[in-house]
C-alpha cells in the first residue's frame, strides 16, 4: 500500500489520463470539421493514425521491457489524432503510418516516453514526412462543400479504394481532385510577380469560408471556428493556459499588421494569416502541449512570441508556405534556456537570479 | 507589469499569487465547541514549542495544580509546561508525541484527581492598559503561550515592542484556510468578544495603531460575529476584512500580501514591514492570560474525516489521548484508517493514536484508506503541465526544483530557491502525475541541512589544522629567527674573535718574527 507520510494528504484529482482525454474532446470539433470536408478519408486517416500510434508504444514498451499501461494513457492516441489533423487528406496510407510511428518511436520513446520529449511527437513527424515526402504532403483534396471534386469522398467504397491504393487507381486525374491551399496559392502567385489582393481575389478567398473551416487544406487545421470551440473548452477547464495561444497568434496578426501596412501588394493581411494554415491548430494545440513548452508563464509568453517570429518569417520569405510546425519544433529547443531565464520573481526576492 | 496584466484580464484572482480552491469539507463548522471529559490520565511532553525541551520542576508522586508550572523553558526560544489538571504525577518517561517519524519526547503523566482545581499563582490583570507592556509580555511568557495555529512558535518573542520596527497593525488571522479544521472558525463565532479583547491586548502591547481580522468568505457567521463586536465598541481602528476563500491564505506572508499588497522582503520578518500576525486561538489564550491569569492548558481541536462518525470542534486538556478523543466522537477501531494532526494539506500522518494532543495541534482528522489511496498514487513521469508553478504561492517551480531535489543537486536547488518553499502542498495537490513535490522538497532542504553540517564541520577542522600549521610555522620560524640571529651574534663574536685572533695571531707571529 502505498500512503506517504509527507503531506499534502489530499488531491485534487487531476491526473494525465484526465488532461489527454480532454484535449482528444477538444479536438472532436475540427475532427468532424475534417469529416464534412473530405468524408471517409479523414475517418480513415484519424483512426488509423491512432491506432498506429497506440501501437507503436505498446511495442516500444515491451522492448523496452517498461510497463506497458501508458499505451492507455491517451497521450499515444491524442498524438496519433493531432498527427492525422495536420496531414493532407490525399496522403498515401502508408505515409500516415510512417509518421505515426516516426511520431512516436522517433519523437517519443526514444527520449524515454511521456514527459521526456523535447519536441512535440506529431509535428515532428509531420516534418519528417514534409521533409521526405515534398509533394504528396503538400496537394490538398478539393473538399466535398464545393461539389467540383471528381470524387464521392462520402461514399465510403470509392474512398476506400482511393485511401487503399492511391490516387493512381482512380479514372480520374490528380487535377481533376486537388487544389491549391490559400497559402500555398499567394506564395505561388506572389512568386511570379502577382500581388497578395489580386492572388486573393482570383483564388476566390472569403474570410468568413476561412473561419468556418469551408476550404481545403489538411484535415484539421481548415476550422479556425472549430479550433477555436475546442481551445476555448481547454482554456476553461484549465488544461491549457491563454499564454501561448494569445502570444502565439498575436505576435503574427501584429507583425502581419505591420508589414501590409508598409507594402499591402508585398505582404499578406493579418486575418488571412490567422486563419490560415496550421496557425491556430498549432498555436492551441501543438505549442501548449505540456512536455515541450515551458512552465512557467512568462516563460510561456516568450515561447508564444518566439514561435510566431518564426512562423510569419517563414510564411513570409521562407522556402514553405507554412511555417508553424517548423515555429513550434524550433522554438521547442529553446525551451530550456527560456526555463533558465525567464523565471517568475519569488516571493519576497528582488528579480530572479539566472 | 505581466501580474496587473493578467489581474486586469481576470484570468489570476488577485489576493495572493497562486493558491488553490479545495474542496473544504468544512463538515463541523456548524457545530459547537464541546468540552471533552477529563481523560484517566493525561500526557504532557515537555517540548511542545520551536525550541529547547523544558526541564521537569515536579517528580513523581507530587501533586499539582492546574496551571501549576511543571516544567520550564530552556533557553531563549522555549515556553514553560503547565499542568492541564490537578492531580498527581505518576511518572516521567518518554512516550510518542505528533511527528511522523513516531518519535518520543519525555512527558510527564499525570493522574487526575477529578477536582481540577486551578492555580491561583498569577492575578488577574484587569488593568491591563495601564500596565507596561513588558509586564504583560512576561504574563504571555509565564503562561507559555505559543502560536497556536500549528506552528508553536513562543508568543511572546512576537510580542516584544522594539523602537527600531514599530509596529502598525496587528493582522489576526481567522483565515483557517486548510480543508476540515473549524476550531478557529468556532471560536471566533462563540468567544467573539474575548477574542476582540485579546486583541486589543496586543494591540496596547505592541503600541499598534490598527488592526485587521481577516476571514475567509466561506465563515460569514463568524464575519459577523466579529463585526457585530467591532461595531458595539465603535471602534473604527480594527476593521473586519472578508477575503475570498483560497489555500494557502492563512500562511502568514501569504495573508499580509492579500491584505496589503506588500510582501515580506526575503529573509525579513512580517514586523520589518510594521504588521505582526496572530491566530485566533492564541489571541483567546492571550486574554485569557492578562484577564484570568491562567496559564495555557487546553485548546479547540477539530475531530473530522470521512472515517469519523460524529465529526466534532472540541476543547480539549492538553495532553489527552488522541484515541480518548476519537473515542468521544465515536471511532473507536483504527484498521484502514489513517490518522492525521493537522489538516490534510499540510498536517503530519501519525503511525497509531496513542499520542497526546500539545499545543499545537489545530486538528485530528481520520480518513479512510480508500480516500488516502485517491491522494497518494503511484508516481507518473512530469508531463511540465506547470500548474505547480502556476499554483505556487511563493512563485517557485516547483517541477524543475523537485528533480534537482531527487537528483541530489542540492546547490542548484538551493539556487532554484528551494529554501523559500513554505511546504503548503498545492503544487502535489494539482499534479496529474501525483507526483509528491513536497515531499522531495522536504528530503531536499534536509540533506542541504545535513550537508550544510558537515561543510561547517569540515570548516571548522579546515581553520583548526591550518591554525596548527601557521602555528608551527610560527613557531619554525621563530626558531629559525632565533637560530638566525644566534648564529648572527656568533658569527660577529668570531669575526670579532677571528679578527682577534688574527690579530693575537699576527702579532705573535711578529713577535715570533721579532
Amino acid at each position: 500500500m502505498l500512503i506517504h507520510l509527507s503531506s499534502p494528504h489530499i488531491h485534487g484529482g487531476n491526473s494525465i489520463r484526465e488532461t489527454m482525454v480532454a484535449v482528444i474532446l477538444a479536438l472532436i470539433p475540427a475532427g468532424m470539421m475534417s469529416v464534412y470536408l473530405f468524408g471517409w478519408l479523414a475517418v480513415f486517416l484519424i483512426v488509423l493514425c491512432m491506432l498506429t500510434c497506440m501501437l507503436t508504444e505498446f511495442i516500444a514498451l515491451k522492448w523496452m521491457e517498461r510497463s506497458t499501461a501508458p499505451v492507455m494513457d491517451g497521450s499515444a492516441a491524442l498524438t496519433g489524432l493531432l498527427l492525422a489533423l495536420t496531414l493532407p487528406a490525399s496522403i498515401p496510407w502508408w505515409m500516415a503510418l510512417l509518421g505515426s510511428i516516426f511520431a512516436i518511436g522517433l519523437g517519443k520513446q526514444v527520449y524515454g516516453g511521456l514527459g521526456y520529449n523535447p519536441f512535440n511527437p506529431a509535428l515532428s513527424a509531420r516534418i519528417i514526412l514534409l521533409i521526405s515526402f515534398p509533394l504528396q504532403m503538400t496537394t490538398w483534396l478539393i473538399p466535398m462543400h464545393l461539389g467540383v471534386s471528381a470524387i464521392d469522398l462520402y461514399d465510403f467504397s470509392s474512398t476506400w479504394q482511393l485511401f487503399a491504393f492511391g490516387a493512381s487507381s482512380l479514372p480520374h486525374a490528380l487535377d481533376a481532385i486537388t487544389m491549391a491551399s490559400p497559402l500555398g496559392h499567394v506564395k505561388t502567385e506572389w512568386s511570379q510577380g502577382v500581388g497578395v489582393s489580386d492572388a486573393l481575389r482570383a483564388y476566390d478567398y472569403s474570410y468568413l469560408d476561412a473561419f468556418i473551416g469551408r476550404e481545403t487544406g489538411s484535415l484539421g487545421e481548415t476550422s479556425a471556428l472549430a479550433l477555436l470551440i475546442g481551445g476555448i473548452y481547454l482554456l476553461a477547464r484549465h488544461t491549457i493556459t491563454w499564454q501561448i495561444p494569445f502570444s502565439f497568434i498575436a505576435t503574427v496578426a501584429i507583425l502581419a499588421a505591420i508589414a501590409s501596412i508598409v507594402d499591402p501588394n508585398h505582404y499578406a493581411p493579418p486575418l488571412f494569416h490567422v486563419l490560415a494554415g496550421g496557425l491556430i491548430l498549432c498555436a492551441f494545440f501543438m505549442a501548449t502541449d505540456p512536455v515541450s513548452s515551458p512552465v512557467t508563464a512568462v516563460g510561456q509568453i516568450v515561447f508564444g512570441i518566439g514561435c510566431g517570429i518564426i512562423t510569419w518569417s517563414i510564411r513570409t520569405w521562407g522556402g514553405y508556405p507554412e511555417g508553424a510546425m517548423f515555429a513550434v519544433v524550433l522554438m521547442n529547443c529553446a525551451v530550456p534556456l527560456i526555463g533558465h531565464y525567464f523565471r517568475p520573481k519569488v516571493y519576497g526576492k528582488q528579480g530572479s537570479k539566472s | 507589469m505581466i501580474k496587473s496584466l493578467l489581474n486586469t484580464l481576470g484570468f489570476t484572482s488577485p489576493p495572493f499569487d497562486g493558491g488553490i480552491t479545495p474542496n473544504m469539507c468544512k463538515w463541523t463548522e456548524g457545530s459547537s465547541i464541546k468540552t471533552c471529559p477529563l481523560p484517566p490520565v493525561l500526557i504532557v511532553p515537555l517540548k511542545q514549542h520551536i525550541g529547547q525541551p523544558c526541564t521537569p520542576l515536579v517528580k513523581i508522586g507530587d501533586l499539582v495544580l492546574r496551571g501549576q508550572k511543571i516544567a520550564k523553558a530552556e533557553g531563549y526560544l522555549s515556553a514553560p509546561v503547565h499542568a492541564p489538571t490537578s492531580g498527581k504525577v505518576i511518572k516521567i518517561e518518554e512516550h510518542a508525541i505528533p511527528h511522523p517519524s513516531g518519535m518520543g519526547m519525555v512527558s510527564i503523566f499525570i493522574e487526575p484527581d477529578g477536582k481540577d482545581q486551578r492555580d491561583m499563582l498569577l492575578d488577574p490583570m484587569t488593568n491591563w492598559l495601564q500596565r507596561d507592556p513588558a509586564e504583560l509580555r512576561e504574563r504571555v511568557r509565564m503562561c507559555g503561550i505559543v502560536g497556536l495555529g500549528g506552528a508553536a512558535f513562543p508568543t511572546f518573542i512576537k510580542l516584544l515592542k522594539d523602537q527600531r520596527h514599530p509596529i502598525e497593525t496587528v493582522i489576526l488571522n481567522g483565515i483557517e484556510c486548510e480543508p476540515f479544521l473549524t476550531n478557529d472558525h468556532r471560536l471566533m463565532v462563540e468567544n467573539s468578544a474575548t477574542i476582540l479583547h485579546g486583541l486589543h491586548i496586543v494591540m496596547h502591547m505592541l503600541g499598534a495603531k490598527k488592526a485587521i481580522i481577516a476571514i475567509e468568505d466561506n465563515k460569514i457567521d463568524a464575519v459577523q460575529a466579529m463585526r457585530e463586536n467591532v461595531d458595539l465598541l465603535g471602534d473604527d481602528l480594527i476593521r473586519v476584512e472578508v477575503l475570498p476563500t483560497r489555500y494557502p491564505q492563512g500562511s502568514e506572508k501569504q495573508l499580509i500580501e492579500s491584505l496589503t499588497g506588500k510582501q515580506v522582503p526575503a529573509g525579513k520578518l512580517p514586523m520589518h514591514i510594521g504588521v505582526l500576525c496572530q491566530n485566533i486561538g492564541t489571541v483567546k489564550a492571550i486574554d485569557d492570560a492578562v484577564m484570568l491569569g491562567h496559564a495555557i492548558t487546553e485548546r479547540v481541536i477539530t475531530v473530522s474525516g470521512d472515517a469519523v462518525p460524529n465529526p466534532a470542534n472540541m476543547l480539549v486538556r492538553l495532553g489527552t489521548s488522541m484515541r480518548f478523543i476519537y473515542a468521544q466522537c465515536g471511532l473507536e477501531k483504527f484498521d484502514n484508517i489513517q490518522i492525521l494532526h493537522g489538516g490534510p494539506m499540510m498536517g503530519e500522518r501519525l503511525r497509531h493514536p496513542d499520542i497526546p494532543v500539545i499545543k499545537s495541534s489545530t486538528g485530528l482528522l481520520a480518513i479512510s484508506d480508500a480516500r488516502m489511496k485517491v491522494a497518494h498514487q503511484v508516481e507518473e513521469p512530469c508531463i511540465r503541465c506547470g500548474h505547480c508553478s502556476e499554483v505556487c504561492p511563493v512563485n517557485l517551480v516547483p517541477n524543475l526544483l523537485a528533480d534537482h531535489c531527487r537528483n541530489d543537486q542540492l546547490e542548484r536547488a538551493a539556487n532554484y530557491d528551494l529554501f523559500d518553499c513554505i511546504e503548503c502542498g498545492a503544487c502535489s495537490y494539482v499534479c496529474p502525475s501525483h507526483i509528491p513535490l513536497v515531499h522531495y522538497f522536504r528530503y531536499g532542504k534536509g540533506q542541504t541541512a545535513q550537508m550544510r553540517r558537515e561543510q561547517s564541520f569540515a570548516e571548522v577542522s579546515r581553520l583548526r589544522s591550518e591554525g596548527r600549521d601557521a602555528r608551527l610555522q610560527r613557531e619554525k620560524d621563530e626558531k629559525a629567527a632565533k637560530r638566525r640571529k644566534l648564529r648572527a651574534t656568533l658569527r660577529s663574536e668570531s669575526v670579532l674573535n677571528t679578527a682577534n685572533e688574527e690579530k693575537t695571531a699576527t702579532q705573535p707571529k711578529t713577535e715570533v718574527n721579532d
